[in-house]
Parts: structure tokens; sequence; C-alpha cells
């Protein structure tokens, strides 16, 4: 009785964020709404724009979610940030490269790339550019490093599932002297990033790339939807400490 | 969109479909598992069979871009030869292992004597890495966050370190360490993980709307 009362709670919440998110969509596709602003993806604006301007590289880190896991969701945000990036730089002398620690996010992000490549004006893709660099937490971020250094980066965003190791791609970053934007949805990675990332992302954030990158109007519906349903949260839990205290003192 | 991408974007709707109506409606009563229960855990068992083809593919990957590094004689070339030797020899005796014991032991030492120690020596690196960022923070971001920042990490760190003929240090150890990692930074880290599960649900409705396209075709 509990798994299907369950059931129906998630298949309610599920439901109520899908309508909304459809309905915001359709409504805001003539109009975009306005966020707060988040300096970080200012900066991000910036850095592609030099990175088109010197012909340098974008190098974008997925981490190490596996798609299979619920971790996956990062990286998935990640990898809709790497095709709007891509479309982004298309005018650029070099394609960007990601790298990522798990195989089938390595996949997943060739495949993102080659799209970006056949919209751009060269239309070049080179299958290399999207990477599997290592298997494990640290030969992940180990083969990351050498990318950030060698391959004429000037701009990193490390956006997905990583640990405490992101910090050694950040440093290497900083080593190179490139412009780092940096997001998980891990809590020690956050507080990593957080000293040693140059623009880093906190909690959410992560998960509102796409809107503030305009990747559509369904992203900016979205993020409207998180917004909504943190206030129903926010008044839920007030509830509940109501509720509780109420019960404690004998009134209910 | 091509017919590809329609039908990759079908494919992948009706089985995200499918893998959340199993989540939500695939328990029964006394722990069984219903009709979509039962498919829910086949697609997955599928697809964690894709994930482990996918590993190969990966590193065939892995292989391409260290070969072509080598070709080329870019930077760094040497360690490539490294990495695709490496590669080579542990595949060989990964592949030996099931049929000569031998090559399973080495298959193992290899593992205890190499990948382990390196990671642990980039652990500890990352000690160092982690504390010239600190003081580096101090320089790049100068506000009222990262004074916070620090001073909590300092005193979660000196609170919690046993000190030599010391041990615990009194007051910060047994009462302002437990209030700062129980009260403030337990309130904090459930609300951005309550924004990371709103963020999850949301990414994952696009993809099932297929608004999210990684799998083939352009976003939006």
């Amino acid at each position: 009785m509990t798994d299907v009362l369950l059931g129906l709670v998630g298949f309610g919440i599920i439901f109520l964020s899908a309508a909304l998110m459809g309905g915001l969509a359709v409504l805001r596709r003539k109009s975009s709404p306005a966020f707060r602003e988040i300096p970080a993806f200012t900066h991000l604006r910036k850095a592609i724009g030099r990175v088109v301007e010197d012909g340098t590289r974008l190098h974008v880190s997925l981490g190490r979610g596996a798609l299979i896991t619920p971790q996956s969701a990062s990286a998935l945000a990640g990898l809709t940030l790497l095709g709007r990036l891509a479309e982004l730089t298309s005018a650029g002398d070099q394609p960007p490269i990601a790298t990522s620690g798990d195989a089938a996010m390595a996949i997943l992000s060739q495949d993102t790339l080659h799209t970006a490549s056949q919209a751009s004006a060269q239309g070049t893709y080179d299958p290399a550019a999207g990477r599997l660099t290592g298997l494990t937490p640290f030969s992940y971020a180990a083969g990351a490093m050498p990318a950030i250094r060698d391959e004429n980066i000037s701009a990193n965003v490390l956006m997905g599932n990583f640990g405490v190791e992101v910090a050694l791609l950040a440093e290497a970053a900083e080593r190179a002297n490139t412009f780092t934007l940096a997001g998980s949805d891990n809590l020690a990675a956050q507080a990593v990033l957080y000293a040693s990332a140059q623009e880093p992302l906190i909690g959410e954030e992560v998960y509102a790339a796409g809107a503030y990158m305009d990747a559509g109007p369904i992203h900016s519906a979205s993020l409207t939807v998180q917004d909504i349903l943190r206030w129903l949260i926010i008044a839920a839990i007030l509830a509940g400490a109501l509720f509780q205290l109420l019960k404690s003192v004998g009134i209910l | 969109m091509k017919f590809k991408g329609v039908f990759s974007t079908v494919i992948a709707i009706a089985f995200g479909l499918l893998v959340l109506a199993g989540y939500l409606f695939g328990g029964m009563p006394g722990g069984k598992l219903s009709l979509l229960g039962e498919l829910q855990l086949f697609i997955l068992n599928v697809a964690v069979l894709l994930a482990a083809f996918a590993v190969l593919i990966g590193i065939s990957n892995l292989l391409i871009v260290h070969t072509n590094k080598l070709r080329r004689k870019q930077k760094g070339a040497g360690y490539s030869a490294i990495l695709i030797i490496a590669l080579g020899v542990t595949f060989l005796l990964g592949l030996l292992s099931p049929f000569i014991p031998a090559a399973k032991s080495l298959f193992s030492d290899v593992f205890l004597s190499v990948q382990l120690p390196i990671e642990t020596s980039l652990m500890a690196l990352l000690v160092v890495t982690l504390t010239y960022a600190s003081i580096r923070l101090l320089r790049r971001r100068l506000n009222l966050l990262s004074v916070i920042f620090l001073i909590t990490a300092f005193l979660i760190l000196v609170g919690t370190a046993p000190w030599p003929f010391l041990g615990d240090v009194p007051i910060l150890s047994d009462i302002i360490r437990p209030i700062i990692a129980q009260v403030p930074a337990a309130a904090g880290a459930r609300g951005i993980l309550l924004g990371v599960a709103l963020g999850t649900l949301t990414t994952g409705l696009r993809i099932l709307f297929g608004s999210d396209r990684p799998y083939g075709g352009k976003n939006g």
C-alpha cells in the first residue's frame, strides 16, 4: 500500500512538473524571462568570444557520472552546454574538445560535437575531440590534465559529476592561465571548486546553464519549474515543522 | 530532424517512460515485482550490457587519441607511448586471466602495485593543491563568503584532527565543531541537495520530452 502511495505521489510531482514545463515553454517562445545574474555565465560568454577571436580551443569536461546512474543528470546538463558552446564557437578555427570519465558519456559527447559540426561553417568533425580519458576518478583527472595544458585551450568548462579530484583539473587550468567555469552535483566537489575554480557554480546553478546560454525556451521553463517546486518544498517543510510543533505542545 | 533522429528520439522517450513507470508502479505487496517492474529490470540490464560494450568503444577511442599524438609527435608523446604499451599489456593479461592463473595474479599485481599507488599519490598531491587553492582564494575573491568558508574549514579541520599529546581540542572539538557540522553545514547541504534533485528532475523531463537529445540531433 505504501509503495503504491509513494508511486502515486511521485507520479503527481512528475506530472505537475511536466505540465508546468510544457505550458511555460509554449508561453516563452516569444518572450525570454529575466533571470538573476550569475557572473560565471557572463564571464563564460566573454571567454567564448576570446576563444573565437584568438583561434584557441574550448575544453568541456563532463565528469565521470555513469549514464545509467542518477549522477548522469549533471553530465547531461553539461552535454547540453557542450552542444550550445560548440554552436557558439563554430566560427572559430578549432572545434571544442570534450573529456569524460564514462564511456557512454564520451560517445554522447562525440555525437553532440558531430551534430554541432554539421551546423558549423567548416563542417569538419574530429572523432578524437570527444574522448574518454580514464575510468577511475584519478586516472580520469590525470588523462584530462594534459588536454588542458597541451591543446591550445583558453577556456575550460568542468560540468558533471566529479569528486575531489576535480581540484587537480582546476589547478591545471589555473596553471595554464585559462578561464575556468566549474560545477558539480557532488557536495565535496562543490566545496573544492569554490576554493580552486575561477568561476564556481553552486547547487542547482549547474542545471541553469542551458537557460543562461539561450539553449531554448524549454530550458528557461525548466528553471522556473525548479523555482516553483522549491517554493512548494519550502511550504511543505514549514508546514511539517509547524505540525510537529503543534503536536508537541498538545494542540493537535 | 532526419528519420534516424526521429527513430532514436522515439526509442529514447518510449524506454525512458517505461523505466520511469517501472520505478513508480513496479512494486507489488510482498516485495514482488509487477510486469512494469520486471520490464524496467530487463531494460536496465540491457542498458548495463550496452554500457559495458561502450567501455570497449571508449578504450578504442583512448587508443586512437594517443596513437594520433604519437604519430604527430605532439608534446607528451612519450607518455602516450607508455599508455599504449600499458594498455596492451593489461588488456592481454585480462584476456588471459580466466585461462592462466599466473596471468590472473599478474593482472591484480599490476593494479595493486602500479595503479593504486599512483592514484594514492595523486590523492596526496590533492592536499597540497587544496591548501594552495585556499590561500589563493583570498587573493582571487576577497569577500565575506570566502572568509566564512576558510574559517569554517579551518575550525572543522582543527576540531577533527587528533592532536599529539592533546587529543581533542577542548570546546572546539566537542561543542563548536559538532554545532557547525550538524546545524549550518547540514542545513546548507540539504538545501543544495534539494536544488540538485530538482535540477535532476527537470533535466530528466527535458530528455523525456525529446527536447534535449544528446543521442543525436539538435537540442531545443
